[in-house]
């Protein structure tokens, strides 16, 4: 779905979102209830600029206006491969990014992630998974890497990789696998508005992903796991 | 006596980096707590992940500690690596000890469980961000020869303070993806003294995306990750402000740049070329960003 269309699903007219270059930026009003918008589209490589911009946004927010709940649009391709984007230090401003959207929750906002086409690896991780809860449209795509390449570094065979997707969510692409896992709380499917207004109101429980994927069966471990190194006692 | 950062493994850098006979691992190798994927791949499984995590002291000061092994998959984060971080940070919640401190060496993401290391390194980086919101420093030792790259490179730059021998790299993206996506001519990933002079130690030193920058020393690392245990750095409006403006900056300086040797030189450093040739003390010297520490 593109954005425009998305937002209209949200918000009918009572939106200000525009594009600029690759960004998406402004506000929606749903039931009397104002929200920032914030996102990428066009499958965007994340850049220094792009998520310095973001950043921007978030800062803007949480500065002008307190309390304001968030929605993060996601269509990336992942970071931007370049040269100058790791002679300038990208993991910088791309953690700084993530800082930003845990400042925003730590103050109170509430942050809604949306896959809403595409989102690859690294430039994931600092938007939508920072998020509350992030969620995706039925039809977007989520990977780290398709499987040809995949087999290409693994040195397993594509066919075999395939094979074993079928019934492992943990490394082949796909959102019903992320869902599984425990990293997309759901999908969204049928009235879009409907869907926004009650992740903004859903209770808030912390991170629960861990505990989704075992619950799922995508990651039996991970919760237990954490839970574990957080518990198990030390001798003194 | 100098005993090389990058040549030993996790455990051994633990050995020496922290006050004798002081750490106390969790959920150490005895318990088996191997990846359920890797086997299903026909991937040989290592009995701690690949991450070794626990108890310890530094200067007589409790810590928690991780510290991944590079010599497994490349410190590559896969479920039970990322749980095994999450659930340190999570105890440091309740434990609070005097700092968390992550020897990272991390490709980042353990592509045969790729969707796992993902999530996971969002997990670390917002567990990570509730220990830094109750006082509690948090300090990244790079020094492995795998460096630090892709999600482990995000989660350094979430932490209060890191700590990098010119060894160590730290960056997003491995030379060898850039190259493999845009050509030999946009990064060269066999050119080592390229590769170096744009995710090394010293680069990151310069532009002050390190803090302390060491000798490929153990002891090097312990004098200045001691010394970094009073630097807590709090997240707030104003600081997150601040660093968005050093960031801007940073681009309006040195976005015309097409070789760190030219970041160097729009630095203020007069011989940019002799950099690569001093060592840390060297490169220390040359004061390019107030550091609170001088180790």
């Amino acid at each position: 779905m593109n954005w425009q269309d998305l937002l209209t699903a949200f918000f009918g007219d009572a939106h200000t979102v525009v594009r600029t270059g690759d960004l998406l930026s402004g506000s929606g009003t749903v039931q009397g209830q104002t929200v920032a918008v914030i996102g990428t589209t066009d499958h965007a490589p994340i850049g220094v600029e792009l998520a310095l911009a973001q950043a921007r946004c978030v800062l803007d927010t949480v500065k002008n206006f307190p309390g304001r709940p968030i929605v993060l649009l996601v269509d990336t391709q992942g970071q931007r491969l370049r040269y100058r984007d790791e002679m300038l230090g990208i993991n910088r401003y791309m953690a700084h990014l993530g800082c930003c959207i845990a400042l925003a929750r730590q103050r109170g906002h509430r942050v809604v992630g949306l896959v809403y086409d595409q989102a690859l690896s690294g430039g994931f991780i600092t938007s939508g998974l920072m998020a509350d809860a992030c969620y995706a449209l039925p039809d977007a795509e989520i990977r780290v890497m398709r499987l040809p390449a995949m087999a290409r570094v693994t040195k397993i065979s594509e066919e075999r990789l395939q094979q074993l997707s079928e019934s492992n969510p943990v490394f082949a692409p796909g959102v019903q696998n992320f869902v599984a896992m425990g990293g997309i709380h759901s999908l969204w499917q049928g009235d879009l508005q409907a869907q926004l207004l009650a992740a903004l109101q859903a209770p808030l429980q912390g991170d629960v992903r861990a505990a989704d994927g075992e619950l799922r069966g995508g990651r039996k471990l991970a919760a237990v796991v954490a839970e574990r190194v957080r518990t198990e006692a030390i001798p003194a | 006596m100098n005993r090389s950062f990058a040549e030993s493994t996790a455990r051994e850098r633990l050995q020496y980096l922290l006050d004798t006979d002081s750490f106390q691992e969790i959920l150490g190798p005895g318990t088996r707590m191997v990846s359920p994927h890797l086997a299903l791949l026909g991937v040989p499984s290592s009995f701690d992940d690949g991450v070794v995590v626990g108890r310890a002291r530094l200067g007589g000061q409790s810590v928690l500690v991780a510290a991944q092994e590079g010599a497994f998959m490349g410190g590559g984060v896969g479920e039970v690596h990322g749980a095994k971080l999450v659930g340190l940070f999570q105890r440091a919640l309740t434990e609070k000890p005097a700092a968390v401190l992550v020897l990272a060496e991390s490709g980042g993401v353990r592509l045969h469980e790729a969707n796992a290391g993902l999530i996971a390194v969002s997990e670390v980086m917002r567990a990570l961000l509730e220990v830094r919101a109750l006082g509690i420093p948090v300090m990244m030792l790079i020094g492995g020869a795998n460096g630090c790259f892709g999600g482990m490179g995000l989660i350094a730059r979430c932490a209060d303070f890191v700590v990098m021998s010119d060894i160590g790299r730290l960056s997003m993206s491995g030379p060898e993806v850039i190259e493999s996506s845009y050509g030999v001519e946009e990064f060269d990933s066999r050119d080592r003294a390229l590769v170096w002079r744009t995710t090394g130690g010293k680069h990151r030193y310069l532009t002050g995306d390190c803090d302390v920058l060491v000798d490929d020393d153990i002891e090097a690392f312990r004098v200045a990750a001691r010394e970094a245990l009073t630097c807590h750095r709090e997240v707030t409006l104003e600081a997150l402000e601040q660093e968005h403006a050093m960031l801007a900056d940073r681009l309006d300086r040195f976005g015309q740049c097409t070789d760190s040797a030219q970041v160097w030189q729009a630095l203020g450093i007069a011989d940019p070329r002799a950099v690569p040739e001093l060592d840390a003390r060297g490169v220390r010297a040359l004061q390019t960003h107030e550091s609170e520490l001088q180790a």
